[in-house]
């Protein structure tokens, strides 16, 4: 069985701060994965080295078997690797629109075209159009970016890796500052995901019973090491997640 | 739909800007009519040239966000190919041709070789490179004086058509004689209405919308997968090379070429005014700022002659109004400009549109 992605001896140091310390781990097609720890502990430092936003200072990233630590961010994007952040990253001025018609664009391998008329192409239009339609933002298609609510700021963010169609999907707290009635509409996204076998899923999530419902497996980072990885009732019960993070958790 | 393909889907979406557009088209286009003389022309062919070289700051400035101080290099390597080409090869087609040849190559290599070496490097950098290797360049063509004529510059013939001495048939047409000088400058127009219409769809094309992109969120473009780099490069060429043509137009229309007419630096500050004051990544904000710049740069002297004359008895407004201290009230006419339309003439006009 070949891992959709895999990470082997994954590395990074700040001067003397291991953020992410020899994480090996790999991800199969057709699973979610949470990744979960507490707040430091490495998870989205993870991320960036996975989807190249940092370099690692040793390890390997694989993705379909094949080598990708030296891809440059654009270059793993483009190959099938698609990333939600975790404060959210938008193009401010654009409309709510445009941010997600770059993102099929950008699919659609377009970018260099230099002499057509991008209205024309209404087959990207209208692709961005059904995704906004999914994350019930249609009736704000003309709003800046940078006009919307925070929740809705999350949504967009969420609607412009679904516009990547990538192969791995990569959400950090992608429910992270929403209210509890905007949360159901990212929920059944990752569940329409998850049915696809394809797909490979990572999710950091700081709400167990999120957690709980989506993953079929859960690995913790602790201090920038992977210290837990199994299926989730089993992660959960352990004594190492109970101290680590979950003890914490219940204390609250 | 002939008007959203020459516009490129990107209308003026503005009724006053419209109108506006419409007045400096016919203003320019009847400029040898209305207006005779030849200061009035040759004020028009500038706008028409700075045009050209203002857009193609737009796009580099406005529509990708890169700050480039060295926009006047290659205006100045068109108008010194040109100009060279001409002097040395003789007055014909054939020698303009080789020396927009050789310009736009010599603006291609330096633009791509400035830009994959430094475009990685923060904004402030990039713009601190731009400046000096500027300035080297002018400092280059003013000392190579074999070849450009040093400080002196170099005046020279251009091909018979558009010499002042061409005649298109003896008898005036309403009042202004059929000169080589009036093709030149409907030959000039006609250019300058092609380019920037070009201009315009590369700036609404695919790649122009990633430009933009790029300048709202860099991070975020590289995550979508656009190779940053590759984009800002080739904008940068782009940009480079839409200078280089204007500052050929500049020495076609000169039969002159020297370093203060095409590489100074007031030049680069003029444009750089010129796309603030229109309105940054427009591209219509270039039509509109160079039109008022050059037009206030040229006649606020003489309109302060007249207001002086008329404030005759009170000696402080006399003198207040002296045609001497134009420079003081287009300065004044700036900030006023900058402080009330911050997103340019083009950006105010729109936004009320859609306030509206």
């Amino acid at each position: 069985m070949t891992f959709a992605l895999e990470t082997q001896d994954l590395t990074i140091r700040f001067g003397g701060h291991v953020a992410v310390n020899a994480v090996s781990c790999g991800f199969e097609p057709g699973t979610l994965t949470a990744i979960v720890g507490p707040n430091g502990a490495g998870k989205t430092t993870y991320f960036n080295l996975v989807s190249g936003q940092l370099k690692a200072t040793s390890g390997k990233v694989f993705l379909h078997g094949q080598d990708i630590s030296s891809a440059s961010a654009p270059q793993r994007s483009r190959r099938g690797i698609g990333r939600a952040f975790q404060l959210t990253n938008l193009f401010p001025h654009l409309t709510v629109l445009e941010n997600i018609r770059l993102a099929v664009q950008s699919r659609a391998g377009l970018g260099l075209n230099l002499w057509s008329i991008w209205s024309d192409h209404r087959e990207l239009i209208g692709r961005a159009e059904e995704i906004l339609e999914t994350v019930a933002l249609a009736g704000k298609r003309d709003w800046a970016a940078a006009a919307l609510p925070h929740g809705d700021q999350r949504k967009l963010e969420v609607a412009i890796l679904m516009a990547l169609e990538p192969d791995v999907f990569m959400f950090d707290e992608p429910t992270a500052g929403m209210s509890v009635d905007e949360v159901p509409v990212i929920l059944d996204l990752i569940r329409g995901l998850k049915t696809r076998s394809d797909k490979t899923i990572l999710l950091v999530e700081h709400k167990m019973d999120v957690v709980r419902e989506l993953s079929d497996r859960i690995i913790v980072l602790h201090n920038g090491a992977l210290v837990a990885d199994g299926a989730p009732a089993e992660v959960i019960a352990s004594p190492i997640v109970q101290e680590a993070y979950l003890g914490i958790e219940v204390a609250k | 739909m002939i008007l959203r393909t020459l516009f490129s889907g990107d209308m003026p979406r503005s009724r006053v800007l419209t109108v506006l557009l419409l007045l400096i088209l016919a203003g320019l286009l009847l400029t040898p009519f209305v207006f005779p003389g030849a200061k009035s022309t040759n004020v028009a062919a500038k706008i028409c040239i700075f045009i050209v070289l203002v857009s193609s700051f737009d796009l580099v400035l406005g529509y990708t966000g890169i700050v480039s101080f060295a926009h006047t290099m290659f205006f100045g390597i068109g108008a010194y190919g040109v100009a060279i080409a001409l002097t040395h090869l003789g007055p014909t087609w054939g020698a303009v041709a080789t020396g927009v040849a050789v310009a736009l190559v010599l603006s291609l290599a330096l633009s791509l070789l400035i830009g994959l070496f430094s475009l990685r490097v923060k904004a402030m950098f990039y713009a601190m490179i731009t400046l000096a290797v500027a300035t080297a360049f002018m400092t280059l063509a003013s000392q190579l004086s074999d070849i450009t004529g040093g400080e002196d510059g170099l005046s020279f013939k251009v091909p018979t058509l558009l010499q002042p001495s061409f005649s298109l048939r003896e008898a005036p047409f309403m009042g202004v004689s059929l000169d080589g000088k009036l093709i030149s400058f409907y030959l000039l127009m006609a250019v300058t209405i092609v380019l920037f219409l070009v201009m315009l769809r590369i700036v609404n094309s695919p790649f122009g919308r990633v430009l933009q992109a790029i300048r709202e969120n860099e991070f975020r473009a590289e995550a979508l997968g656009y190779r940053t780099v590759v984009y800002r490069t080739v904008s940068n060429v782009l940009s480079a090379l839409f200078a280089t043509l204007a500052g050929c137009l500049l020495a076609l229309w000169l039969r002159y070429n020297g370093p203060d007419t095409s590489l100074s630096f007031e030049i680069m500050i003029d444009i750089l005014l010129m796309v603030v004051i229109g309105g940054m990544g427009t591209m219509y904000g270039s039509i509109v700022g160079a039109t008022l710049f050059l037009v206030a740069q040229n006649y606020l002297q003489d309109l302060m002659k007249i207001g002086s004359t008329a404030a005759g008895g009170v000696p402080f407004l006399r003198n207040l109004l002296a045609p001497d201290r134009w420079l003081l009230w287009l300065g004044l006419l700036f900030i006023l400009s900058v402080y009330r339309f911050p997103t340019g003439i083009v950006g105010r006009l729109r936004s009320k549109r859609s306030a509206a």
